[in-house]
């Protein structure tokens, strides 16, 4: 599953990397060890930091030669100025915030664009699972049961276009994924992650 | 000679000296003057051809610029040669770099220890007040006379991170990366109490003689309890429960009041070997120059770095409860506001602020790989 994982997350740095204009100031929440950060600074020549919790990560980011911030997302959002950033980036993280809401518009505050990544909790296998075995739902980009998981908020792409319509956010950009690759047919039944480009005027 | 981390060190080193051309005066920060400033400093690694690879360390309290290697006859090599030499993360094979004890110091450089030259006698308490952008100052002047218009990174500890931020912000032009370490953009009023605390222990010992004690006898006993209770800032509870918890250094309890703790032990030994390199003057001065530190200086802390164009890694211990890790987190963000390239760490160690000293591992991996990006992105 695992491995899987990996090889899906290469194609959201893909999705990711093509709803950036090269050059632009980019900051990721929750940048990890910082494989998507160096992928846009190679590919996309973007000024790029990044905001990690976890202390190795900060390591892993640092060799490669990248400027991260040791501190979680919640807080971090509040140490830039209005629109300092072309894209804030929240990818597979958002769903991990205390607070998405806020975390959210004040993405929205620092960044001209908002980019967010995360797994579709209604996804026709995890409605199956729910339905049929009485599980709480383990899919390819859920893979962890209830006690382990890193995630403190379920949404599907139907909650996030209901949340961004309700706070008048725009969605600009939207791309779907499954296994087999982009989904244009009924998204939130049959992709497992979702990748939205959202900005506010 | 490999050390523990397996690599090499930079072998015998020397202490060169540095002084203001015959005549010239070293105006310091509360316009008080110097007749001649002299500095002690070491280097190691070479200079290259375009100049743009010097680095300055800058120490703290009590260090000195013997900062790596090993002096003749020393068993003990520099304060940090854990960080610098070849292949380390201060790469001596790649960089220049520069360490100077700082004025105020007794180590070599114009101090209160110092002949003043209108008596033929120390300076002692003659000696003028001095500042961390003093001690700024009196580095840029070694470094004009080394020819060095660029710093590739300007590095501290503590005070040294002190001196590194008001590099960034005093020569902004100059300064291509800054790297503070477990330091503050101004000294808090616990701080100021610790050391204050200090202070009147090195001066109510009779023998310091309102700092007039060079030929007579030192004011060891002052003196070396303003370092235990400096060795008490530096470690934590953690660290000194691990180290010595209840430890007795006999059988049993004596019932007086005589040195019976591990603790007790170390704090004197500390002290006591602290008299014999330290000059209480010295400590006096260097004190109250960290307690006067304020970049700050009454405005909004984001403006203060304003027009600073250094790339910074900021380095905190998460145990560091002198200086802890949310004063260097105060210092990010202000310079986020500015949209200045930052890179910020909590290293997590039960070390209390000697982890700058002793984490050298992690420090290492943020150190060098930092350092080469920036070498890379100002062109070789």
């Amino acid at each position: 599953m695992a491995s899987k994982r990996k090889e899906e997350l290469r194609v959201d740095h893909k999705v990711i990397g093509d709803m950036i204009e090269p050059g632009s100031m980019v900051l990721d929440m929750g940048c990890g060890d910082g494989d998507l950060l160096e992928y846009l600074v190679l590919r996309k020549e973007v000024k790029g930091s990044g905001v990690e919790i976890s202390e190795e990560a900060i390591y892993k980011c640092v060799e490669k030669g990248l400027s991260v911030s040791h501190g979680d997302i919640d807080s971090g959002l509040k140490e830039y100025p209005d629109k300092l950033f072309d894209y804030v980036i929240f990818n597979q993280t958002m769903q991990q915030v205390h607070r998405p809401a806020e975390a959210i518009m004040e993405a929205l505050r620092i960044g001209k664009k908002v980019i967010i990544g995360f797994p579709n909790f209604c996804y026709i296998t995890a409605r199956l699972q729910i339905l049929f075995s009485g599980h709480v739902p383990i899919t390819p980009s859920l893979p962890y049961f209830w006690y382990d998981t890193p995630n403190l908020h379920f949404l599907s792409i139907k909650d996030f276009r209901i949340f961004c319509a309700e706070r008048g956010i725009t969605i600009e950009k939207s791309v779907f994924l499954a296994e087999s690759g982009t989904v244009r047919f009924m998204p939130n039944l049959f992709a497992l992650n979702a990748i939205f480009q959202i900005s506010k005027k | 000679m490999p050390d523990k981390s397996g690599k090499k060190d930079l072998g015998f080193v020397e202490t060169k000296y540095y002084n203001m051309p015959e005549g010239a005066e070293f105006i310091l920060e509360n316009d008080a003057k110097l007749p001649g400033l002299k500095i002690a400093y070491e280097t190691y690694g070479e200079l290259n051809s375009r100049k743009n690879n010097a680095v300055l360390i800058c120490h703290a309290l009590s260090g000195d610029a013997h900062v790596a290697g090993f002096h003749s006859g020393d068993k003990k090599p520099g304060w940090w040669n854990d960080m610098i030499g070849p292949g380390k993360a201060f790469d001596t094979d790649k960089y220049f770099v520069i360490c100077s004890n700082v004025i105020g110091g007794c180590k070599g450089s114009s101090g209160p220890n110092s002949i003043n030259p209108s008596t033929g006698k120390p300076y002692g308490l003659a000696f003028p007040i001095v500042s961390i952008k003093d001690m700024v100052h009196a580095q840029k002047k070694l470094l004009d006379f080394l020819g060095i218009k660029k710093l590739l990174s300007v590095c501290g500890g503590s005070m040294g991170g002190m001196q590194a931020l008001q590099w960034a912000v005093t020569y902004p032009k100059m300064v291509v990366s800054c790297i503070p370490i477990a330091a503050n953009y101004k000294h808090s009023a616990q701080q100021i109490a610790f050391d204050e605390v200090g202070r009147q222990a090195i001066m109510a010992d009779p023998a310091w003689n309102g700092g007039n004690y060079y030929e007579k006898g030192h004011p060891s006993a002052g003196l070396a309890v303003a370092r235990m209770i400096g060795h008490i800032t530096y470690m934590s509870n953690k660290s000194m429960e691990k180290k010595f918890g209840r430890a007795l250094k006999r059988a049993e309890l004596g019932y007086e009041f005589s040195t019976e703790f591990e603790v007790e032990g170390y704090l004197r030994y500390r002290g006591d070997n602290f008299v014999k390199r330290f000059d209480a003057n010295s400590y006096l001065y260097i004190t109250k120059a960290m307690d006067y530190f304020d970049l700050q200086h009454g405005k909004k802390l984001q403006d203060t770095f304003r027009g600073v164009s250094a790339r910074f890694l900021i380095i905190a211990f998460s145990s560091d409860w002198l200086y802890p890790p949310f004063q260097s987190k105060e210092i990010v963000r202000a310079l986020k506001m500015n949209g200045i390239d930052v890179t910020y760490c909590e290293i997590s160690s039960d070390y209390g602020h000697d982890a700058f000293l002793l984490e050298y591992a992690e420090e290492s991996r943020l150190i060098k790989h930092f350092l080469e990006k920036t070498h890379k992105k100002q062109g070789k």
